[in-house]
């Protein structure tokens, strides 16, 4: 599903390389990425994304060679095929719950927003409590809730991967378990492969594997 | 594009009060110069179509602009006064039909004029409720003096002193409305009619008081010397005109040396016009004649001068708007980079994202244009009456 090979990646500030001579998720794994900041695991889930692309080596998500596709093909496959959770949701403050969740529709045309994706987003938000607060402004929702509608985001398209990138760091321990337990169980709904980021220890033993990344962490020492 | 439109409109909304204000200042800036230009434009139609009805006019020495506003717009301070010796003069010429003004006296604001049926016949003001003043001490109304004063044929206006303290200027002369002028849409709107007669009773210079040649006023009489009385302050001067005092009312002095504010002449062609104008164009130490067309002319090229410096401004003005709102939006842009960077983080074109930018500074900018747009087919519509009331009013 996801496989890493020989890659070098380095940012144009040169403050650090990421090297990972192989790395590979299986379809359907749900795999905990840990490590200290400034490993370069946000940079990792951008690459397995597209988002960022390496030096050298080859990346390939869900089949598609990432390091062979220009920029528009990657942002193409990124929205039909990743789901992305961010630390602090990314939501956009003058949309309504069911807009967000709808907004990798709105901004690629490789996606169809017709019945069929509306009906697949309220099933979502079914799923995570969200049913009754479509229509609700995301800035009078609570963190958790926020939370929720970019999980939701994330996985109305029905993607063959969710990256997310520490999906419970912005809530309080009582939100913490709740989103985990949608994100996971969610994902197993839908069959997609997860790969997430987290500081939070506790919550590993929910995943089927941890990787932690400081084994491919080099300062830069030039 | 729908789907581009929707996430433009949907943060314009959500930012209604920036949106409002970015929308209002780019209405202004459009609509201030245009606005103005249209207004400046009616205004110079609406005075210039009153002085091109008045062919000529002449009055005393002085400011012609001043003669022009107070004869034509009943407006200004009185002008230098000039002498009802001037009518005599036009009339003997034969040149021109010779009308009288003594715009002077007001009543609770609204200028009292003076005048003769003629003015009535020369502006084509018609009577829409009773009859034209006949005898001395009538008076009809302009309709909206009438209207606000809530007065009809039948009641009565009281002039106003000229001023509180003068206590031997003007008295207060009450006056009986005898009828009421249709509307004109002009300043006769907002004038009162009198005889000019009535308007010399108002001075003072003729006026009435109790009989002093009765035996029961030889207590107030002092001296007398043939035809000469002589009386005391406590005579009863009448301030109102009845069938009972008509008859006292008299004069003293030679009626031509009496004074009015202006002569309308109205020649019979163009020719005596010309000549009219040629013979007091000479050396005359008294009297001036004024074309109001040439001098209302001389006012709005003064006005358009001026409207070139405040339209000059007002480009500078709409250059630091347009320079702000750039501001603002780079600021805004700043404050959305989050945002952007999550749209193209989840997959969203460069193009869709710059599309949703524009689509949002082209809606406000086209929101600006069209309240502008419809500020000025108000300005269009309904200038022209605002401008008509406040000239009026």
């Amino acid at each position: 599903m996801i496989e890493i090979s020989d890659l070098l990646f380095r940012y144009p500030e040169g403050t650090f390389s990421l090297r990972v001579p192989a790395f590979s998720v299986a379809e359907g794994e749900r795999i905990a990425v840990i490590g200290p900041s400034g490993s370069g695991k946000t940079t990792l889930l951008n690459l397995i994304a597209g988002i960022a692309t390496p030096l050298e080596g080859r990346v390939t998500t869900d089949g598609e060679e990432l390091t062979a596709l220009g920029e528009a093909d990657r942002r193409d496959f990124r929205v039909q095929r990743i789901g992305l959770v961010f630390q602090e949701f990314e939501l956009l403050e003058y949309l309504g719950v069911m807009d967000n969740m709808l907004l990798p529709y709105r901004v690629n045309d490789v996606l169809r927003l017709d019945g069929e994706a509306r009906e697949r987003a309220r099933r979502v938000a079914e799923r995570v409590g969200l049913a009754d607060k479509l229509d609700r402004n995301v800035d009078k929702l609570s963190q958790g809730e926020r939370q929720r509608v970019a999980l939701c985001r994330a996985l109305c398209t029905e993607p063959a991967v969710v990256l997310a990138d520490e999906p419970t760091g912005n809530l309080d321990p009582a939100n913490k378990g709740i989103v985990l337990e949608l994100l996971l169980e969610s994902v197993a709904a839908t069959g997609s492969t997860l790969v997430a980021v987290t500081h939070d220890h506790d919550l590993l033993p929910s995943f089927d594997r941890v990787v932690d990344f400081k084994q491919f962490y080099e300062p830069e020492t030039a | 594009m729908r789907d581009v439109l929707y996430l433009a409109w949907r943060y314009l909304a959500h930012h209604r009060i920036k949106t409002a204000i970015l929308v209002t200042s780019i209405a202004l800036i459009v609509y201030l110069p245009i606005g103005l230009n249209v207004l400046i434009g009616k205004s110079a139609d609406e005075l210039t179509a009153r002085a091109v009805s008045t062919p000529v006019l002449v009055g005393a020495k002085g400011s012609p602009l001043e003669l022009v506003l107070n004869s034509l717009y009943f407006e200004s301070a009185t002008p230098a006064l000039t002498r009802h010796a001037e009518v005599d003069r036009i009339a003997e010429t034969d040149l021109a039909l010779p009308i009288p003004l003594y715009v002077r006296f007001k009543s609770r604001g609204h200028p009292i004029v003076g005048t003769t049926l003629d003015y009535l016949d020369f502006r084509g003001l018609e009577i829409a409720a009773g009859r034209r003043p006949a005898v001395l001490g009538e008076c009809v109304l302009g309709s909206r003096v009438a209207e606000s004063l809530g007065v009809g044929p039948g009641g009565s206006v009281i002039s106003s002193p000229e001023s509180v303290f003068d206590i031997a200027g003007t008295y207060p002369l009450k006056m009986k409305v005898v009828g009421v002028l249709a509307p004109s849409y002009s300043q006769d709107d907002l004038a009162i009619f009198v005889d000019l007669k009535t308007a010399w009773v108002i001075e003072g210079v003729i006026h009435g008081h109790q009989d002093l040649a009765a035996p029961e006023a030889a207590s107030q009489v002092l001296d007398r010397d043939g035809d000469t009385i002589t009386a005391n302050a406590s005579v009863v001067q009448y301030n109102e005109i009845t069938p009972e005092n008509i008859d006292s009312f008299h004069l003293h002095g030679d009626f031509s040396d009496y004074p009015i504010s202006a002569v309308i002449a109205v020649p019979g062609d163009q020719k005596s016009g010309v000549i009219l104008m040629g013979r007091y164009e000479g050396d005359d130490a008294t009297a001036q004649i004024v074309k109001p067309k040439k001098t209302i002319d001389e006012l709005l090229d003064t006005v358009v001068t001026v409207q070139g410096f405040v339209v000059a401004a007002l480009g500078l003005v709409a250059l630091a708007t347009v320079a702000t709102a750039f501001l603002v939006f780079m600021l805004s842009l700043r404050l959305r980079r989050r945002e952007i960077d999550t749209m193209t983080k989840i997959g969203g074109s460069r193009a869709r994202v710059a599309a949703v930018l524009c689509s949002e500074i082209v809606a406000v900018l086209l929101a600006g244009g069209l309240l502008a747009l419809g500020l000025t087919l108000a300005t269009g519509r309904f200038g022209e009456a605002a401008i008509r009331a406040f000239l009026v009013g």
